[in-house]
């Protein structure tokens, strides 16, 4: 396994935003994580990627014990991850961005170009960051992340406020990405993206992770459905 | 050349502190340039011009070597100060800095050596005009080349987004340590200059107003390059003495010139050319100072 998380428990006051969850994710995995709003899903990377501490629990990644590493340390071990709400570097450029994404690797500038135009960037290497569509600032997110050449890739929501093109487009990328070798986890609410994309899904309710399993097994299975319908009904 | 000549020893005192001042606003430069401000650079001057005037007036040191030492004093003091205060954020970093200056202040008043309220007299004026632009080409040039480096675009993106930094593997403590320590050397080394040009020196002229002077030269004329606070540093030393004709109204004037600046070019003087690059990023809302 490539990430073991074992027990993670995070309470902020009174909430408790994660009870003792269980994660482990296999190298070139592509790994969903689903769930209702405020299930837990991003304070579950925010611990696993190092922001957030954990109450209780441990996290191990490529065999070693990681659970007390700041972000900037499990980012030179090769966890990279991209923000729910966009935090690009937005008065730098898009070039400069992906430029201190490649920080840890010392990459040089022409992988970063190469990067950019993989992602279809390559027209706007010096616009600012903050002047991308919004689709594009997500695009130029993942390749930044990308540009640390990591071995686990964690996506919050990805495909937020893109069109089902730029979605279906990001599936693909997602796949090309697998096959590369990056192991990766999704957090998304577009189902049929993570379904479409990931080989393994678990689900999170209230802090908790309810299954985990195929995609298959997670659209057949009954608990998943009650979660998901509670919320519909609230 | 005789003009030069005369000129330079007319106005020898003024140039002298544009110089100076000049490095004083690249060393709050560094910090402001990842996006802290602090204003504890006075105190690391005046933590470096005591210590180096000691060294040469009282222990009979070599010049460069009492330099040396004094700027590394300062050095050596900003780096527990840094690790501390480096938790806060923002204006309380500023204040806290702001406490540290006055601790500085009151502490020089209290130490018998320094000649106390009185100030220390005698210092050998060993600084030459060349040593203190000699010493701005230099550092300069390092804090230019450090910008554009892999170090400089780390600082940039700290000041852009510490979280997005962070995640992208960079240690934004150590780097805003970096950047504190290296501007209280630079700081130090102009104090050292500053105490060996004046004959003397007092308490004050490293407290609260030159913490918050030495900021004005650096905002003023602009934090995208290095070129920003020295501009800044030469147009508010040299314009007093420019706008002497004008007598009692002479601090009205410099007052117009900041406040115009400010609102109308936020990012400083030396962005004067770059009016389109300005608006763009206050459209999308980013940074003033990027």
């Amino acid at each position: 396994m490539l990430l073991e998380a074992s027990g993670l428990t995070k309470r902020f006051g009174g909430v408790v935003a994660l009870s003792s969850v269980d994660l482990s994710v296999a190298e070139g995995q592509v790994f969903g994580l689903i769930g209702p709003n405020g299930a837990g899903k991003t304070t579950l990377i925010n611990v696993i990627s190092g922001h957030f501490r954990a109450d209780a629990g441990a996290i191990r990644f490529a065999g070693a014990d990681v659970t007390a590493l700041r972000p900037d340390q499990l980012a030179r071990r090769g966890i990279a991850r991209t923000f729910q709400s966009i935090r690009l570097f937005k008065g730098l450029t898009v070039l400069e961005n992906v430029l201190v994404g490649g920080f840890v690797r010392g990459s040089p500038p022409a992988r970063a170009r190469a990067l950019l135009e993989q992602f279809g960037l390559g027209g706007r290497a010096d616009a600012f960051a903050g002047e991308l569509a919004y689709g594009d600032q997500r695009r130029l997110e993942i390749a930044r992340a990308l540009a640390a050449e990591p071995r686990l890739l964690i996506l919050d929501e990805p495909a937020a406020g893109m069109n089902p093109t730029e979605s279906a487009a990001l599936r693909d990328l997602l796949r090309t990405l697998a096959a590369e070798g990056i192991t990766i986890v999704l957090i998304e609410h577009d189902v049929r993206l993570v379904m479409g994309a990931s080989e393994r899904v678990a689900v999170l309710s209230f802090g908790r992770k309810i299954a985990e399993g195929t995609p298959a097994e997670i659209q057949a299975d009954p608990v998943v459905r009650e979660a998901y319908l509670g919320t519909a009904d609230a | 050349m005789d003009d030069i000549g005369a000129f330079l020893v007319a106005y020898q005192t003024t140039i002298g502190t544009i110089g100076i001042n000049a490095l004083l606003a690249l060393s709050v430069w560094l910090t402001l340039y990842t996006g802290q401000l602090t204003l504890g650079n006075a105190a690391f001057a005046g933590i470096a011009a005591y210590s180096s005037a000691l060294l040469t007036l009282k222990a009979g040191l070599p010049f460069p070597l009492a330099l040396a030492a004094g700027a590394m004093l300062a050095a050596a003091v900003s780096v527990p100060l840094g690790a501390t205060v480096f938790r806060l954020r923002g204006v309380y970093l500023a204040i806290a800095t702001l406490a540290f200056g006055e601790v500085v202040r009151v502490a020089i008043l209290a130490i018998p050596i320094t000649g106390r309220g009185q100030g220390l007299v005698g210092i050998p004026p060993k600084t030459e005009l060349w040593h203190v632009f000699a010493s701005l080409v230099v550092i300069a040039y390092v804090c230019a080349r450090l910008r554009s480096s892999s170090v400089g675009r780390a600082w940039a993106a700290i000041r852009e987004d510490e979280v997005a930094a962070a995640s992208q593997g960079i240690p934004v403590r150590r780097y805003q340590l970096v950047a504190f320590v290296l501007g209280a050397l630079i700081a130090g080394w102009a104090g050292g200059l500053a105490a060996h040009f004046d004959y003397a020196i007092q308490p004050d002229e490293f407290g609260f107003a030159r913490a918050v002077q030495i900021l004005v030269f650096a905002v003023v004329g602009g934090i995208p390059n290095v070129f920003g606070p020295i501009l800044g540093a030469l147009l508010f030393t040299a314009l007093p003495a420019i706008l002497q004709p004008l007598q009692e109204y002479r601090d009205i004037f410099q007052g117009a010139i900041l406040v115009l600046v400010i609102v109308f070019l936020p990012r400083g003087l030396v962005t004067v050319f770059e009016l389109r690059r300005t608006a763009r990023l206050r459209t999308m809302g980013a940074e003033d100072v990027a």
